[in-house]
Formats: C-alpha cells, sequence, structure tokens
C-alpha cells in the first residue's frame, strides 16, 4: 500500500507534462518527457458490461488500452491496483460547478418593463447568449468533494433567467499546462421557468407567462432565421445556434415539469427535464411522454416532532413524500422512464451516495444506477466517444474504490481525471472495521470499529465496554482510559500504530505506573460474519406508503372508473322541460346519462336508493381561481397569450372540497390585472387525474378581459404602465384590436409572416372564435367594451362581476352579452359601491342570460346558497335560481349541450343532495362527473379514516428515524394563498 | 305667497333629504302597543310557539304566548297579522368592524386599526359610524345589534355594543365599552412567502418572549393604583375594569398551545370574564374552557379548513362540536369582507343547522348565546316578557336564504326601516325598465 501512495507522487510529477502542448512554461522548463501510466491488477467496471479483472493503460490522458492483460514496457510507470475497482467517472449533467451565481446588486435597473438590454431579445430574461465558459472558475474545495463521491465530469451552467445559453462540459481537474478542464464549451443549451435576477423587467411574473415567453422566443427564432431582417438581435442569433444541442430544462416541481415537457413536445424538442425527486407521483405522463428524467437525490429529511401540537401540521402530502421519495428512482426503471442522477439540489455533497444506496435498497438495480451517471449522461450529450465508459480512446476519467462503489463501506481511494491524478482517501485505504482484541490474560483488551471512522467506537476490557479519550497523533492515535478492577490506580494509555494491514494492529500500552507493553491485536472475524449477517437482512426491500392520486390527503388509490348507476326516486331538477319532478330515476351508463323515467330498471346497474333526495346537474362555477398553480401575468397590459391550461394545479384540496359542495365544472379564469388577461382553462374537476385530463375537451375557447381599478393599478405599481385611467382602458382595446387586424392582412399577405401568439389569440377573439368572460363593475366601462366590440364587429360573451349590469341590462340585452356575477358581494373597494344583491334579479327579468359565481375557493364549495339569494333578493323562482349555477354558466360557456341539467345523452355530471338543493341545510352526498363518483359522503369518511392511520403511522416513522439519529427538517406549514382576481404572484 | 314659499321650502327640503342624506332615518319612539299575532316565534333560548301572538309597548315585550289565548290588548294596540311567518329575536353579530370602514380599498375610509402595540384605552364607540350605508345593509337579513371592535396589535383597543339604527353613536350604544380585545400572541410565524405558499413554523422562543411581555403588562395594570401616581394611565385605567369583572376580556386565539396558555393566563391573574374569539382547535380544551367558564365566538363556519389534511366540513361543523362539548358557543363573523358580510350570520347560523344542530339551537348562537358573551342579555338576544322588543318577522326560515325575507323589524319596540342604499337603487332601476 505504501507503494502505491508513493507511486501516486511521483505520478504527478510526470502527468503533468503531455505532448503537442503549446502552452508556455513560466515557472520552469518545460518537460519533453511523456509517461506512459500501466494501472495493473484492477477489477474494470463498465456500465451494462460484466466487470472484470484487467490492467489499463494511460498515455496523455486517454485510454490507450484496456486488456486482463497489458505487459509492462520499460518506459510505464506501473500502479498495481491489486484487485481494487475501477469506474467510470460519473457525469452530471445540471451542475452550477465553478459558476458563481449572479447577485441582485449586478442587476440593471430599468423601468419594470422594457427591456434594459441593447442589441438584445425585448425580454431580459431569454439569454441565450450566455456562455458558462466565460463565467467558469475551477474551485479546488468543491471538486474535492465530487471527485470523493465519484464525480469527474459535470456539465455546468450559469443559473440565471429562463434561456441560460449554453453550459459547459468541464473535467474536474485543474488547468495546469496543457491540462485543460473545458471538454466541451457548449455542451447543451439550459433552460428554467425562473427570471433573472440582473433584471427588473417584470415580465413574466408567472410561469404561464414565461411558458408563453418560451413559446414566443422559439417562433422568433424560426422566423428570424429565415428572413433578413434590418438590426441583429444577439440573443436570437445565439439561440438559432443552439438548436441542435441537447437541451436541458430545470424544474423544482413536479407540475413544472410536466409544463416544461408540454412546450418541448410542442416544439419538437425532447428536453432533458431536471425534476424534483418526487417523479412517482406523474408516471403515467412521464411514461407517456418519454423524456429523460435528470433526478436529484436530495431526499427529504425525517421531520423534528420536538412538539407534540406539531406533529399534526405535517401535511399528509409531506410525510408521504418523505416516505417514498427513496422509491423515486426504482419507480422511473420500473416503468421505463430513462434517467440520469444529479447531485443538484443536495446541500450536502457527502449524502449522495447513502441516498443513492437507498434508492437501491428500495429496488433500484445497481446497473442501471452506474449507467445512469455514466454512459447515459455521456450519451444524452453526444460525447459517449469521450467519457463515459472505460474504453480505448475516451479520457482517463474513472476512480478507483477499496471494494465495490455500491458497497456501503467502499471507499474512493483516488480519482483519475484526464490522467491526472487526485489522491482523496490514502489514510482510508485500509478499511478496518471490525473487532480486533488481544489475546493476553492480563490485558483482555479488544476494539471496535465502524465502517467510516478512523478512530475506534469501542473498547472492550473483559467484553466489558469503558470510556476512553481519544487523540490522534499523526497517523496514530493514542486512547487513554481507566480499567475498573485494575489494581493500578491511575490511567492507561494505549498508542495504535497506523494499521499496515487488516489482519492485525500493533499497539502500546503504558500502564499507571509507567510500564510500556507492545501488545498485538488480532482481526475477530467471526464479529465481521455476523455483522453482514445483519447487513443480509438490511438487504429487505423497505416498505413505502402507497401513492395515491393525488399523493396526499383524500386521494384515491386507484381512480374511479366508469360504471352503470341506476338512482332510483329522486326529486329531480332537470333543467328541461319536465322541470322538477318527484320520484323519478335516472341511469347513468358510459359516463352519460343514459335514461330518465319512472320505474327503470337495469341489470348489474348499482342502485343508489334517492327517496326524500334530489337530484340535480353538477353546478358550474363561471369565475375560479382553485386548481391553478398562477393567477395573474401582470407584466403586460395585455396578456392573450398566456394560457391557464399552461398551469393547471390538479393537486389543490380545494377540487375535493368543491365536489364535495356539489361542484363540477369551472372556468379557470386568469386574474384582472390587465385589460386584457389570459386564455381560460375550462376544466372538469376530475380530482387525482393529470393536468391535462382535468380539461373539458368540448368546451370553446375563452380569454379574461379586465376593467375597472384592478387593470389602472389603483392601488399599486409605478405608474409607467398604460392605462392609469378608465379612458386609456377604451384605448388599449382599440390599439390592440387594430394590431390584430393588421396581422391577418401581413398573415394572408406574407408567407414568412413572424408568428405572434398575442395577436393570433386576439384575431380569434375578432374573428369570433374565441369568447370574452369580461371582469366588470361599473357601468361605463361595460357599455364602452360593449361598443367596442360592435365597432369591431364582435360580441362580448360574458361579463362577469358586472356588479352595476343592473344599470345596463337592457343596453347588455340588446348587444347580447351574458352576465356571471356575485350573489351580494359589495362595499370592497370604491367601484362597487353602488353593486347591489338584487343585480341577478335585475338582469334575469331583462333577458339576460344569468349566473352566479364565486371568484373565491370557500364560497365556490356554497354556490348552491348563493343561487338561493337570488330567491331572497331578486325573487326569481326556485327553478331559475337554480339554474344560475348550472344551466345558465353551461350556456354562457357554450357547453350547454353537453352539461348543465338533467336530460339523456348529456354528460353524467350529477350530484345528489340530501335536502332542498337550495336550502342552507342541503349536503351533497354524492357528486359524479361522467359517470365516475368522484366524491361520496360514505367514501369520504373512509379517506378521513385511512389518513388519519397512516399519518399517525408515517409520524411514528419519522419519529422513529429522527432517534436513530437521520438529520431532521423543521416542520414547516404550508399555508395557501387563496386566489382571487386581483392575487398578484411573483415568480422569484 | 307665504304658504306658497314654505311649501316650496317643503319641497327643497325634502329632496335635499332624498338626494343627499341616502341613509334611512332612524325609527321613532314607540307610541302605540303592538300586538304581532299568528306567527311562529322562536324564542332564540330554544323554545318555539306556532300560531303566537306577542306584545310589546314602550319598547318592551309585554306578553308572549298563544295567539287564542284570551290576554288582554292594550289600548290602541296595532295589530299585526303574521300568519305563516317567524318572529325572531334580532341578530346579535360580535366581533365586528361594522361602521369603522365604508370600504376596503379606499384608506381614507378605514378606521379599524390605530398604530400600537398595547391599546386598551382605544374606544371603537366614538368612530362607530351609524349612517354607514353597509350598517343598514344589515337591518333586512335581521341583524340588528353588533359589538363594534378594534383590529391590529396586541391589544386592538375597547369595543362597545350598540343598536344598528341610530343617529349617532350616543343613540346606538347597549353597552358602553364593555370589553377589550387582545390578539394572543402566535405560536407560528412566517418564514417565507415562496411558491404562493406562506411557509409557517413554530417559533417557541418568540412566543413565549412575547406571552411574558403581556402577562408582565397585565400584573402592572393589576397593580395599577391611580391614586398613587401623578398621572394617570390611560391605558391602565382602560384595563382595570378587567380584573374586577365590569369588562370582558376577549382574546383571539386558534391554536392549542395558545388556549393552553389563556387557561392558565385565567387563573394566574384572576381575571373573572375571558372569552375565546376564534377558538378553531379548542375542541381539545373543551372540558378546561367549561371548567374555567370560558365562552368560544366560534369564526364564521363559511370558511376553509385552515389544512389540507382537515375534514372538509370542519369550519361548518366546530360550533357544534363545541356546542356538544358544554361549551357556550356564538359565531362572529371575522376575516375578509367581514363587514359586508356580516348580514349573512343568520346563513352562518343555518350552516350549523346543516352539521349538527338542531335549528333552534343554531339560531340561539347569534341571539341568546352571542347576547350573553356581549353582555347584553338582560334585555337582548330572546324574547321574554320584560325584554326589550328587538325582533322581526321575517315570510319564512330566517337561517335559510329563501325564508329570510323581512317584513317588519323593531329595536326596542321601534319600527325600524328595511329600506337601504341597496333597495333605492333596486327600486329605481325595476322603474326604468317598467318604463
Amino acid at each position: 500500500m505504501r507503494n502505491l501512495l508513493t507511486y501516486f507522487g511521483i505520478l504527478l510529477l510526470f502527468t503533468t507534462a503531455k505532448a503537442q502542448e503549446y502552452f508556455p512554461k513560466n515557472d520552469g522548463v518545460k518537460s519533453r518527457y511523456d509517461a506512459y501510466t500501466l494501472y495493473q491488477n484492477a477489477i474494470i467496471h463498465n456500465p451494462n458490461e460484466k466487470p472484470f479483472k484487467g490492467d489499463l493503460l494511460v498515455f496523455k490522458g486517454k485510454i490507450v488500452k484496456i486488456a486482463k492483460q497489458i505487459a509492462v514496457e520499460d518506459n510505464y510507470i506501473s500502479i498495481n491496483l491489486d484487485g481494487k475497482h475501477l469506474y467510470p467517472s460519473f457525469i452530471d449533467l445540471t451542475s452550477e460547478f465553478g459558476i458563481k451565481k449572479p447577485t441582485k446588486e449586478q442587476a440593471k435597473k430599468g423601468n419594470g418593463y422594457d427591456a434594459t438590454r441593447t442589441g438584445h431579445y425585448w425580454n431580459d430574461h431569454i439569454r441565450p447568449e450566455t456562455n458558462a465558459s466565460h463565467f467558469f472558475e475551477y474551485e479546488e474545495e468543491e471538486a474535492k468533494k465530487l471527485l470523493q463521491i465519484g464525480f469527474g465530469v459535470v456539465n455546468t451552467h450559469y443559473p440565471d433567467g429562463i434561456m441560460r445559453g449554453t453550459s459547459s462540459l468541464v473535467s474536474l481537474v485543474k488547468n495546469q499546462g496543457a491540462i485543460q478542464s473545458i471538454i466541451k464549451k457548449k455542451a447543451s443549451t439550459v433552460l428554467s421557468f425562473d427570471k433573472s435576477i440582473l433584471s427588473n423587467q417584470m415580465y413574466p411574473t408567472s410561469t404561464m407567462g414565461a411558458m408563453a415567453l418560451i413559446r414566443q422566443t422559439y417562433l422568433d427564432a424560426n422566423w428570424y432565421k429565415n428572413n433578413i431582417s434590418d438590426y441583429q438581435d444577439l440573443a436570437l442569433e445565439a439561440l438559432i445556434k443552439q438548436e441542435n444541442l441537447p437541451q436541458i430544462f430545470i424544474t423544482d416541481n413536479g407540475l413544472d415539469e410536466l409544463r416544461a415537457i408540454k412546450i418541448g413536445e410542442e416544439f419538437g424538442k425532447k428536453y432533458l427535464v431536471k425534476g424534483n425527486g418526487f417523479e412517482f407521483e406523474n408516471l403515467s405522463t412521464l411514461r407517456k411522454m418519454g423524456n429523460t428524467i435528470i433526478a436529484p437525490l436530495d431526499f427529504p429529511k425525517p421531520y423534528t416532532i420536538s412538539h407534540p401540537h406539531v406533529a399534526e401540521k405535517i401535511s399528509l402530502k409531506k410525510l408521504k413524500r418523505w416516505d417514498q421519495a427513496p422509491a423515486n428512482l426504482m419507480l422511473l426503471y420500473k416503468n421505463e422512464i430513462p434517467f440520469t442522477i444529479t447531485t443538484h439540489g443536495l446541500d450536502d455533497l457527502s449524502s449522495f451516495k447513502s441516498n443513492l444506496l437507498l434508492a437501491i435498497k428500495y429496488g433500484l438495480p445497481q446497473e442501471v444506477a452506474l449507467a445512469s451517471l455514466t454512459s447515459l449522461p455521456a450519451k444524452l450529450l453526444r460525447q459517449n466517444n469521450k467519457i463515459g465508459s472505460l474504453h480505448t480512446e475516451k479520457l482517463a476519467n474513472f476512480f478507483i474504490t477499496d471494494t465495490p462503489y455500491f458497497n456501503e463501506n467502499s471507499n474512493v481511494l483516488a480519482h483519475v481525471v484526464q490522467g491526472k491524478l487526485h489522491n482523496l482517501n490514502a489514510l482510508e485505504t485500509l478499511n478496518i472495521a471490525g473487532k480486533y482484541s488481544v489475546n493476553h490474560k492480563d490485558f483482555p483488551l479488544s476494539l471496535v470499529y465502524g465502517p467510516e471512522k478512523k478512530q475506534p467506537t469501542k473498547l472492550l476490557w473483559n467484553e466489558e465496554e469503558i470510556d476512553f479519550k481519544h487523540k490522534q497523533l499523526g497517523k496514530d492515535q493514542t486512547l487513554v482510559f481507566e480499567i475498573p478492577e485494575s489494581n493500578e490506580m491511575g490511567m492507561y494509555r494505549l498508542l495504535i500504530e497506523a494499521p499496515r494491514e487488516k489482519k492485525r494492529l500493533n499497539i502500546w500500552l503504558n500502564t499507571p505506573n509507567g510500564k510500556q507493553r507492545k501488545l498485538t491485536a488480532v482481526r475477530d472475524e467471526n464479529f465481521k460474519k455476523k455483522q453482514a449477517k445483519n447487513e443480509q437482512e438490511d438487504l429487505e426491500k423497505p416498505n413505502f406508503s402507497p401513492i395515491s392520486f393525488p399523493n396526499m390527503a383524500y386521494g384515491f388509490k386507484t381512480l374511479p372508473e366508469t360504471k352503470k348507476f341506476l338512482i332510483k326516486n329522486a326529486t329531480l331538477w332537470t333543467n328541461e322541460e319536465l322541470g322538477i319532478i318527484e320520484n323519478y330515476d335516472v341511469l347513468i351508463k358510459d359516463g352519460l346519462i343514459h335514461k330518465i323515467g319512472r320505474d327503470l330498471s337495469s341489470r348489474n346497474a348499482i342502485i343508489i336508493d334517492a327517496t326524500g333526495k334530489h337530484l340535480t346537474s353538477g353546478i358550474i362555477d363561471e369565475h375560479s381561481h382553485i386548481a391553478a398553480s398562477a393567477v395573474n401575468e401582470a407584466g403586460h397590459n395585455s396578456t392573450a397569450e398566456v394560457q391557464m391550461e399552461d398551469v393547471i394545479d390538479p393537486t389543490d384540496i380545494n377540487i375535493y372540497r368543491n365536489l364535495a359542495g356539489g361542484v363540477t365544472t369551472i372556468q379557470l379564469l386568469h386574474g384582472s390585472a390587465n385589460p386584457i388577461g389570459g386564455q381560460s382553462a375550462i376544466l372538469k374537476l376530475r380530482w387525482g387525474h393529470q393536468p391535462d385530463e382535468l380539461i373539458f375537451k368540448q368546451a370553446p375557447k375563452f380569454i379574461k378581459f379586465a376593467l375597472g381599478e384592478n387593470v389602472k393599478q389603483s392601488n399599486w405599481g409605478n405608474g409607467y404602465r398604460f392605462p392609469q385611467t378608465r379612458m386609456g382602458v377604451e384605448q388599449v382595446y382599440i390599439d390592440y384590436f387594430n394590431q390584430a387586424l393588421a396581422y391577418e392582412q401581413e398573415k394572408n399577405n406574407n408567407s414568412t409572416y413572424r408568428k405572434d401568439i398575442e395577436l393570433e389569440t386576439l384575431l380569434e377573439i375578432v374573428r369570433s372564435k374565441r369568447f370574452i368572460s369580461c371582469h366588470s363593475y361599473v357601468q361605463s366601462e361595460i357599455n364602452m367594451l360593449m361598443k367596442v366590440a360592435e365597432q369591431f364587429g364582435f360580441t362580448v360573451n360574458t361579463f362577469t362581476h358586472i356588479l352595476e349590469g343592473y344599470k345596463v341590462a337592457d343596453k347588455m340585452k340588446k348587444h347580447g352579452a351574458g352576465a356571471s356575477t356575485f350573489s351580494d358581494w359589495w362595499a370592497y373597494k370604491y367601484e362597487v359601491n353602488d353593486a347591489i344583491p338584487y343585480n341577478a334579479g335585475i338582469l334575469h327579468n331583462q333577458g339576460v342570460v344569468t349566473a352566479i359565481n364565486s371568484d373565491d375557493a370557500e364560497m365556490s364549495r356554497r354556490l348552491n346558497q348563493e343561487a338561493a339569494k337570488t330567491i331572497k333578493y331578486g325573487g326569481l323562482s326556485e327553478e331559475d335560481a337554480w339554474k344560475t349555477v348550472t344551466l345558465n354558466p353551461a350556456k354562457l360557456l357554450h357547453i350547454d349541450k353537453y352539461v348543465g341539467s338533467i336530460k339523456e345523452g348529456k354528460h353524467a355530471d350529477l350530484v345528489l343532495w340530501s335536502d332542498h338543493p337550495l336550502s342552507i341545510y342541503a349536503k351533497a352526498e354524492k357528486t359524479f362527473v361522467d359517470g365516475k363518483l368522484y366524491f361520496d359522503l360514505e367514501k369520504d369518511k373512509l379517506l378521513r379514516a385511512q389518513n388519519n392511520t397512516l399519518k399517525n403511522k408515517l409520524i411514528q416513522k419519522t419519529l422513529d428515524a429522527s432517534q436513530s439519529g437521520s438529520e431532521t427538517q423543521d416542520v414547516v406549514e404550508d399555508e395557501k394563498i387563496l386566489m382571487h382576481c386581483d392575487t398578484l404572484e411573483e415568480r422569484i | 305667497m307665504k304658504s306658497f314659499h314654505s311649501t316650496s321650502l317643503l319641497i327643497i327640503l325634502l329632496l335635499f333629504t332624498i338626494s343627499v342624506k341616502a341613509q334611512q332615518t332612524p325609527g321613532a319612539i314607540q307610541k302605540n302597543a303592538i300586538s304581532i299575532q299568528g306567527a311562529t316565534l322562536h324564542n332564540g333560548k330554544g323554545g318555539v310557539i306556532k300560531n303566537s301572538r306577542i306584545d310589546f309597548n314602550n319598547g318592551k315585550i309585554t306578553y308572549i304566548g298563544q295567539n287564542n289565548e284570551k290576554h288582554p290588548l292594550a289600548t290602541d294596540t296595532k295589530i299585526i297579522k303574521a300568519n305563516n311567518q317567524h318572529i325572531y329575536p334580532g341578530f346579535v353579530v360580535p366581533n365586528s368592524t361594522l361602521g369603522l370602514v365604508e370600504i376596503d380599498a379606499v384608506k381614507a375610509s378605514k378606521d379599524e386599526n390605530e398604530t400600537g402595540s398595547f391599546l386598551p384605552h382605544i374606544r371603537s364607540l366614538i368612530a362607530y359610524n351609524t349612517e354607514s350605508k353597509v350598517v343598514e345593509s344589515m337591518r333586512p337579513n335581521g341583524v340588528l345589534i353588533a359589538e363594534i371592535t378594534p383590529r391590529g396589535g396586541r391589544i386592538s383597543g375597547t369595543s362597545s355594543v350598540v343598536q344598528l339604527d341610530a343617529w349617532n353613536w350616543e343613540d346606538a350604544y347597549i353597552n358602553k365599552d364593555h370589553g377589550i380585545h387582545l390578539n394572543w400572541p402566535s405560536v407560528y410565524k412566517r418564514i417565507s412567502h415562496l411558491d404562493k405558499k406562506k411557509k409557517i413554523t413554530q417559533d417557541l422562543e418568540n412566543y413565549t418572549k412575547e406571552v411574558n411581555k403581556l402577562t408582565f403588562y397585565f400584573e402592572q395594570a393589576k397593580s395599577y393604583r391611580s391614586k398613587e401616581i401623578g398621572t394617570k394611565s390611560i391605558a391602565f385605567e382602560a384595563v382595570k375594569p378587567v380584573f374586577s369583572g365590569n369588562k370582558t376580556l376577549y382574546i383571539h386565539a386558534n391554536t392549542k398551545q395558545q388556549i393552553a396558555d389563556i387557561l392558565l393566563f385565567k387563573e394566574e391573574l384572576q381575571i373573572p370574564k375571558i372569552v375565546v374569539v376564534g377558538g378553531y382547535e379548542a375542541l381539545s380544551f373543551a372540558s378546561e374552557l367549561k371548567k374555567a367558564q370560558i365562552p368560544v365566538l366560534v369564526n364564521r363556519p363559511h370558511s376553509l379548513p385552515r389544512q389540507d389534511d382537515e375534514d372538509y366540513d370542519a369550519p361548518f361543523k366546530l360550533a357544534t362540536q363545541l356546542t356538544q362539548a358544554g361549551l357556550l358557543v356564538g359565531l362572529e363573523p371575522s376575516g375578509d369582507m367581514e363587514r359586508m358580510n356580516a348580514r349573512n350570520l343568520p346563513f352562518y347560523a343555518g350552516t350549523c343547522a346543516a352539521y349538527g344542530l338542531s335549528k333552534e339551537e343554531a339560531l340561539q348562537l347569534i341571539t341568546y348565546n352571542n347576547a350573553q358573551i356581549l353582555g347584553i342579555n338582560s334585555n337582548y338576544g330572546s324574547l321574554e316578557v320584560g325584554k326589550s322588543a328587538t325582533l322581526f318577522i321575517s315570510e319564512g326560515d330566517a337561517l335559510d336564504m329563501r325564508g329570510n325575507k323581512l317584513t317588519h323589524a323593531f329595536i326596542d319596540g321601534r319600527a325600524v326601516s328595511l329600506k337601504t342604499h341597496q333597495t333605492k337603487l333596486y327600486d329605481r332601476y325595476k322603474n326604468k325598465y317598467k318604463k
């Protein structure tokens, strides 16, 4: 062993000299001598190959030969590895190694809306011209940590902005003469949804804005490529050059991961997606899309439950994720989803290996782990001719371990990078974990060493543990202790020489009376066997809690299925000619209302006795902001390009709570920050499904507009953005619709026109292919928008909120606009001073299609009560009142062909109520969407019990883990920010 | 000429009253006895009389019984036939900020939150705007009495109870400066605001510090003797009556830790009257609260559960659970848009009936129980002979949106207008389209 270490030292001298170098040598003379280095007797591990015992020859930083045996020539330096293990260096695809993150102080300050750069794209957060190599500076300490865990090559990037430019693939070796660390300057291009810290340009303020921006940038790059532009756009030019590079998208949550994949799909790009480590929550989509996941290993730590009141604050979701996270890689593997492994997100690199081994314990095969760290990332970066395995002509990037890497106690002894050797762990080359005993009748001493500790963990006297103090003296160690039953009073001192072999330790014992004895402690082979046996037991695959849909409280074990249901003897609120009719039956089949009638029967249908109960069609909320990760893109006064469909959050518990309130369909609207908002998502509340599966497929296109105090930024903003008055709002519309018409001309006459997704959307509005739902309060502006629409030849479909609608009900009727209003909200701002709860009644009586909406996650689950208020205030009949939350919103959304009433052939979106559905005493007992039972009061009871049981079990498990010494994290409760129209969330 | 002059003046005066003063004129003092006959009477303490008769004179209830019973009518009694209708005591809304803010988004109209931390001397009553458009909108829903409560700080200030049909605050109050509102320190602190979520974590160190500070403040107040000091402490003067039971201490608190510490605080400082406002996690301490005779004002049931894992109906059933555990429970409306939503108080109670209470028990939450908690139950909150004739007639079940349609309302026997800024706009535009 000493020999090996000496060689390592000599080797350093030689490897600095390589042929064909053109770097001047300033601190001495250039050596002309190139050494061949032969690594002998190694177990060579390659991904997807069987390990074999062989030799490996390195010359000028490359592997020149690899074989079972290579004959030694006289110009070789040979190193006998004596059965040690060689692995190709691991490759990290998403690294920030050697890059200093930018700081806010470096940012250019603009007015918040315009771009601050010259000659670059119109948005500061698009920075494809950035190249990591310009910022790269080797960090020795950081490199050492990475080399220690097996990483020898990293793909590092400048972590700033949405399009972050190109990453550089670098070896973890310090530039020295001919050794240059950059393997490829532009190895991949990197994206994220996070804005640059170097600019205060607001747009995009939301994830959906970031997504729209990425789309438009790609379109602009395509256009720029094919057109002679009068000016140069350095950002687009850089982006065009990167088209064929591997594309890496960095995300930090599972929904963003799906969003990235979705954009990529639209533009024919298969992003390599850095995920959040909980990919098992979205397996079905990931399997379908087939993107490679760059998976982190930053498993959540167990929770610190220091206080009894704190335990219940940890959500089941968090507990489950903690419990399930180590199974992530196994589940990706089982579902044939390709993945690589990254250190990204690990705050302590030393936990990399233990977490990787944990993943293996949970069922990830070792060979898959190895490939996902070596050959696969190499292939993905198209650098597999250089890195990723140990073959001739590849870079000499490999590391040496004492025992196989995937053994718990293995150590990386040395790491060779481009032929240069980093000597990492010389002191630990001997792994002496085990028990050593002095077989002397006067001194029945034993020492026990743990797997990772250099010092003894236990000192035994006659097999009894005794206390000791430990001191490291260079490579030797001393222990000071007292022997309880000894005749000699005082301290014993024990000197342990640095171990030379595993079989025995040389020790010197100084007794209290000053005598010194040399003793030998011999390894107890039986002890090791006992331990090995324990390890065997450990190999049993650990259990983890089942993944539910969604993976949180009230998630389903399996998604509800389409079944045949026969609901008997209900009072039916048909919203059709039949009106409200007692003792009626409804047969649900294939997701549709199959049959309505008296005394229906059906073989093999599940019978639901609804005697004394009421059955209605599902409630439709025309104005909702639940199930969304964002509400407002507030960066521009028109954001017609953003889509609420991009930011669906199917894990929002309010979906389940809305189902429990009888809601089955919602319009997920953009907020009211801008005169022209974003595109709506019309959703069915299919709890447990993937985001895109919630979309109401047959629904037409909608967009949010807004008027009044919010769009003119009455209580916020710096006053720069137009408009700041209602007068300006009108001009915004006229200007944008004119732009849309001009765009149409261009589109029709110029085959190489620049596609603009914002203007495309606006054109759809002008051409009546997309409907408007307009946030509105006072009569003047309501009237204005109708006049603007008439000027451009289209109709405003819906005014939402519309609290002064009653003042212009006649005009609305004439124009053909519908109304979707609150039942009784007012007094929250100046423009609702004249809002009255009789609004819906007047509008309804004037023949305007009128709906009652929520704009609120709490109210939405009681919309039946809100509908009933139209009886109190507006004097509506019960039947008409009920339609304000069912058929009327269906009409406003143009989906009344499918939902909104109980009619044969319509979707079986139905609610069974315990009582008169407009009464305060009514509870939704069963809620069907597409004939599937998504909410059931009985099932809810069961789910509550299951949640409690699982939660208690997991809290116990987290307690056990923290008591067994695992590092823990504090309990942090997430308080949801409930979103309304005017929720402004800034993506940081 | 003269007569023309006076007539035109009258017309001008009349126009002036209509166009400038949109608010309703308070009802005149009761002159004639009134007898309401044939309605279903809900007395607010659990009792129901079908086909009832209730008489009141000089603002006081003089008779309650069956309609067919022979009981003499006072002379000049005005009889109101109310067959198939319902009579209720006026609803009482505690912990409200009615009349302190007119429009949430207009800063100039906000008077609910004074700057500073320990402000027991701040009095809500003098800022209470009797002519608020929001206040008048309470009456058509049966909400006739309110506690006007300041917000913010550790001790927000002193509240008063008012009736909602008055010329000014001096006419309005029925329990003046009756309580002090204290926001108990929070066990949890916000640590960040990322990802659309507020991150909250336990911070016992700071919590203990704040509780100690608070306890010390009350110890000082308790030992305060005005005569021994040169300058009066207006703050301690305001706190002092809390120790004699002349003022109620309303402590806003929700979590277990807070409630456990409030129990200790009551015992240590020997404060006779404490009410917990909020009490989201009070169920865990129900028996202790009962023993300490601490009532709970449960936050409006029309709220969302605080955590994903909770039962979807947790806020719907909390008042029921606490009632069934033997506590004195009321309902309070604080939260987003609390002022304009205070008129939904009956529907908050109705929701409690949907989730476990009987309808009369649910009614009691917002009548007799709230009145007890505000210390006005000797005269308000229930229909009993000798008590104030503060009541209303509704066409149907007043806890249900469909039935809550008031035909008459009386405060201290005065017939109260059920017109509001909103009903006037309704009438105006209804007529516009008729033409």
